[in-house]
């Protein structure tokens, strides 16, 4: 049906498609799982309430979260030109992704930490337990399940935007579906793109519920 | 008989409500104090202020010669010294029954594992668990969960422990076999206070029992006196909640 160059084109797509969303998901953890805690501790029923910090967090975490992901994409051009070298392709992609990602995560992770039954955290300061100790020990393990859910969640969320940025020349999957789908009228192309990223779509949410499952004591 | 915990005039406040109201108590090493008292009357509270898990208002507790309340600088680590068991258990769900006993001794007290684990194996045994040490919490009944929080309270060696309502969750025919290890830790000459509505297991194990009502002190005694000779009509009246007759 397909070319070897076309063929070629979507399978560097898939690739390119999986490097951003891991990618992003990967570098919006590292800033956004600190950062949902620090939500989390010093909110005002944390374990060290802190008004001004949560204030801040708070603050940052809503303006991020309510700029749509394409201005934020073309906002962000002169900074991912910045760190990045360029504003084009996969790599510099990651950049909005990661802005983008990072607040939501924090909101996600501050949630989990919040479903964990504050009587675990009060027998595990009854038995003489530092915060960090709390933190690393007992809440974390307590909300992994949760924990685990929610990045599954953020991951085909960022696989979604990843597509998105196809439209600023961002490479991978959506990209391949606006040059050929919508520009050229190459419908089969975009079908295949489009069934592609359902695909992946599909391996990352069972993945991700399987695993959560099986790490979960709590149920039978 | 030494005296390990001392109270002078708590006072604490929910809001505009007093919760407790000038209360002051001394507990002698050894001592088994029982605090009984009708719904609300601060008994929770009470228990929760000698630990830090509750700001008080007004007052102190002392353990021994170190401040718990109000203490801001070290206070987990006077927590060390006092255990504390609650109504619901608030195991560990993610972990072991193994793993729930020795976090706090390994991570806390920085004690070696194994001796550790020795340790809670020993104990494990003692209240009858031994084959449950690999299961997780969901996996064990009220009462087990209980024992296995009583051995979570043990291991880490407390001066005081703090019984919280502990059979209060439990089926009725859960309650004797917590109750029996509680039991055994008071022959042994453990301090403890102990918050129950069990009447005949606080007469059983106190060497003191304290009514207490609106955050106050009503009436205090050996449980002779206080269940048999009662003095107040306030304290006649709650007793009598507990007896039935046709």
């Amino acid at each position: 049906m397909f070319d070897s160059k076309v063929i070629g084109m979507i399978i560097e797509g898939i690739r390119d498609t999986l490097y951003m969303t891991l990618g992003s998901t990967f570098v919006g953890y590292l800033l956004g799982l600190p950062l949902g805690i620090l939500l989390y501790v010093t909110n005002s029923k944390g374990l060290k309430p802190n008004k001004i910090i949560y204030g801040i967090g708070d603050f940052v975490c809503n303006i991020i979260r309510s700029i749509p992901f394409l201005i934020l994409l073309i906002l962000l051009i002169p900074f991912t030109r910045l760190i990045v070298g360029k504003s084009y392709g996969s790599t510099a992609t990651i950049v909005p992704l990661v802005i983008c990602a990072a607040p939501y995560i924090a909101r996600v992770v501050e949630s989990s930490l919040n479903e964990v039954d504050a009587g675990v955290i009060e027998a595990a300061k009854a038995m003489g337990a530092s915060n960090l100790q709390i933190i690393f020990k007992v809440l974390l393990v307590e909300a992994k399940t949760s924990l685990f859910t929610g990045a599954t969640i953020t991951t085909g969320l960022l696989l979604g935007y990843s597509a998105m940025s196809g439209t600023v020349g961002g490479g991978g999957l959506g990209d391949i579906a606006v040059r050929y789908g919508y520009y050229r009228w190459q419908t089969d192309i975009m079908i295949v793109t489009v069934i592609l990223l359902i695909v992946i779509f599909q391996i990352i949410q069972n993945l991700g519920t399987f695993m959560a499952k099986k790490i979960d004591h709590r149920k039978k | 008989m030494e005296e390990i915990l001392k109270v002078n005039g708590l006072s604490k406040q929910f809001d505009d409500l007093p919760v407790l109201d000038n209360l002051s108590l001394s507990v002698k090493k050894g001592e088994v104090v029982v605090i009984v008292g009708p719904s609300g009357c601060g008994k929770s509270t009470f228990l929760r202020c000698l630990n830090g898990l509750e700001d008080i208002d007004e007052g102190e507790v002392l353990l021994g010669e170190e401040k718990v309340n109000p203490n801001k600088k070290n206070l987990s680590r006077t927590r060390e010294r006092i255990g504390m068991v609650f109504q619901s258990y608030d195991l560990f769900p993610h972990k072991t029954i193994l793993q729930n006993i020795t976090l706090a001794p390994i991570k806390v007290k920085k004690r070696k594992k194994a001796e550790v684990e020795e340790e809670a194996i020993k104990l494990l045994d003692r209240v009858g668990l031994l084959s449950k040490k690999d299961s997780y919490p969901r996996q064990l009944s009220g009462g087990q969960k209980q024992r296995v929080a009583i051995v979570r309270a043990l291991i880490m060696h407390p001066e005081v422990l703090l019984l919280d309502e502990i059979t209060a969750a439990l089926d009725p025919e859960m309650v004797r076999e917590v109750l029996d290890v509680v039991l055994s830790l008071a022959k042994e000459g453990r301090t403890m206070l102990i918050v129950t509505h069990e009447m005949a297991f606080a007469k059983a194990v106190a060497d003191r029992v304290i009514f207490l009502e609106n955050g106050k002190i009503v009436e205090e005694g050996s449980p002779e006196e206080f269940f048999d000779n009662p003095q107040t009509d306030r304290l006649k009246r709650f007793l009598k909640t507990f007896s039935y007759e046709k």
